[in-house]
């Protein structure tokens, strides 16, 4: 009795013990190949613990519930994987599809929805039980049956999604909003409430790669890898229809081998100007804000994969593609000049600034490392050992739309 | 009964893309970062399991079909018109075959390998 009564006594303590801390400085890292991610603490420095058994993470992503408590893992293999980080254990696990490439919650944080490869398209879950509420399949063409992969599935205001579709050059809004409304229809596979209302765009480009969403939720911009241009649409005026930007940028030149698709997710904006990727190019593309125009470009390293904004937008953080990916610069978005080179060491995948901007988290694959930098003085404070790491996800992540 | 098979057949032909491999084996680059370059470069968009991603799957069953030069050569030239770049400037010849066969053998040893 008595060692029942101190067991007891223990749980309760070491669980008042786990809760007692906030979630507001910690993060994951994606160990990419042995499915696992270590939750990080970004006031110690240090590494908290490890969550295994969420499969195949190559090119996984992470967002956050409003109460940055869990973090959804979306992992190649289809899986999308909810993780208490506080107690730093699986809660659920679901198989959603045969091949996945990432995700977003929406505005409420009610719904998870989930970007997917095969079969292309999009399905949306619960957040609190990962039940699917609505499934929306990347159908197009005129052969039944062919549906797209799909990319850059961000959130939008007002309880949308927003997705590109690589093989069909498409962009479509998915309403959520009536989700919860009264009314509901009964369906045997998607669960109660109403299906999301889709709002289609053709004819945006070819193979869009990757998109973005600007801070406050206005614009979405998804690059193109089958031509030099994007594609904007403003989700204020979505009857307005998609507009192409940077149309052409550096026509008629030779474009390189990309060894890698970059990535647009950290819309990097300092000043009016927004920086981004160029394909095939060593070079950082400016974009004018005021214009949609192109204001310059930046001749870089190698070919850029995350261009990032520190949170005071006054530095550019850039990563490459392999054979340069054991670099990483820093542009000065005043002068629109390189400032810093740092050679961290082989596979630079992935960085992720701290909620205030004073330390840059990058993982370096080929060392099995994180290594952390302070932004002001670019030394390494800390290098915290991990497996293969990939994504760096803090839970500040939790309140920025887009995230 | 039917895993067990499967598994004694990926054991052999690991064994014998083993063998193979050592007999071709005379790449630019060392073989472990190599094999670093096929499953986590390759794996980025194929899959580090090389079931597909944006690129297609590369498992025994989807190449087993097609001839080792082809492969070679999509992977030297690329394909135009889609995401495959070409690899000439970082691979030659030998690399591409030797890769082609550890895909057609299966990447089972290597993942590992190229967790380490």
């Amino acid at each position: 009795m008595i060692a029942r009564l101190a067991i007891i006594l223990v749980s309760f303590a070491f669980a008042c013990n786990v809760l007692a801390g906030g979630t507001g400085d910690l993060g994951i890292v994606i160990e990419r190949a042995s499915g696992s991610v270590q939750v990080l603490n970004t006031t110690s420095n240090s590494s908290l613990g490890r969550v295994e058994g969420l499969g195949d993470l190559s090119h996984a992503s992470a967002v956050y519930s409003r109460d940055q408590r869990y973090a959804y893992v979306f992992g190649r293999d289809g899986g999308l994987s909810k993780i208490d980080i506080i107690e730093q254990k699986l809660v659920k696990r679901v198989m959603q599809s045969g091949n996945s490439i990432g995700g977003a919650i929406s505005q409420d944080g009610s719904l998870v929805a989930v970007s997917n490869y095969q079969p292309g398209g999009v399905k949306v879950f619960d957040a609190g039980t990962l039940e699917l509420v609505a499934d929306i399949p990347a159908t197009y063409g005129d052969k039944p049956g062919m549906r797209s992969k799909v990319i850059g599935l961000v959130d939008a205001p007002g309880q949308r999604f927003v997705f590109s579709l690589w093989d069909a050059g498409e962009i479509w809004i998915a309403d959520m909003s009536d989700h919860h409304k009264s009314g509901n229809q009964e369906s045997d596979d998607q669960g109660s409430g109403n299906p999301p209302v889709i709002s289609k765009f053709k004819n945006i480009g070819t193979n869009p790669y990757d998109a973005l969403i600007t801070p406050d939720g206005r614009y979405y911009i998804a690059g193109l890898f089958g031509e030099d241009g994007m594609a904007m649409l403003d989700l204020w005026h979505p009857e307005r229809g998609v507009a192409r930007i940077l149309d052409g940028y550096g026509k008629g030149e030779q474009k390189l081998p990309v060894y890698k698709m970059p990535h647009l997710e950290g819309w990097a904006v300092a000043g009016g100007y927004a920086f981004v990727p160029a394909i095939g190019r060593h070079e950082v593309l400016v974009i004018d804000m005021n214009t949609w125009k192109q204001h310059g470009r930046i001749k870089v390293h190698g070919q850029p994969v995350f261009v990032m904004s520190r949170p005071d937008g006054r530095h550019v953080w850039v990563n490459f593609a392999v054979p340069d990916n054991d670099t990483l610069q820093v542009i000065d978005t005043e002068t629109m000049e390189l400032v810093k080179s740092l050679k961290p060491g082989k596979g630079v995948l992935h960085m992720e600034f701290e909620p205030r901007g004073e330390q840059v988290w990058a993982s370096v694959r080929d060392e099995n490392r994180i290594a952390v930098f302070d932004t002001d003085s670019f030394e390494q404070l800390v290098s915290i050992p991990a497996v293969k790491p990939s994504g760096i996800f803090f839970t500040s992540r939790a309140h920025r739309t887009g995230l | 009964m039917k895993k067990s098979s499967s598994i004694t057949l990926s054991v052999t032909c690991a064994l014998i893309c083993e063998l193979m491999t050592g007999m071709v084996w005379a790449g630019s680059i060392q073989e472990a970062e190599l094999n670093n370059l096929l499953v986590q470069d390759c794996g980025s968009c194929h899959g580090l399991t090389m079931r597909g991603g944006l690129g297609p799957a590369l498992l025994p069953e989807t190449l087993s079909g097609k001839p080792d030069e082809l492969l070679v050569a999509t992977i030297l030239e690329g394909r135009p018109g889609t995401a495959m770049p070409p690899w000439k400037q970082l691979l030659d010849h030998d690399d591409a075959t030797w890769m082609v066969r550890r895909l057609k053998g299966g990447l089972k040893g290597d993942l590992k390998r190229g967790l380490q």
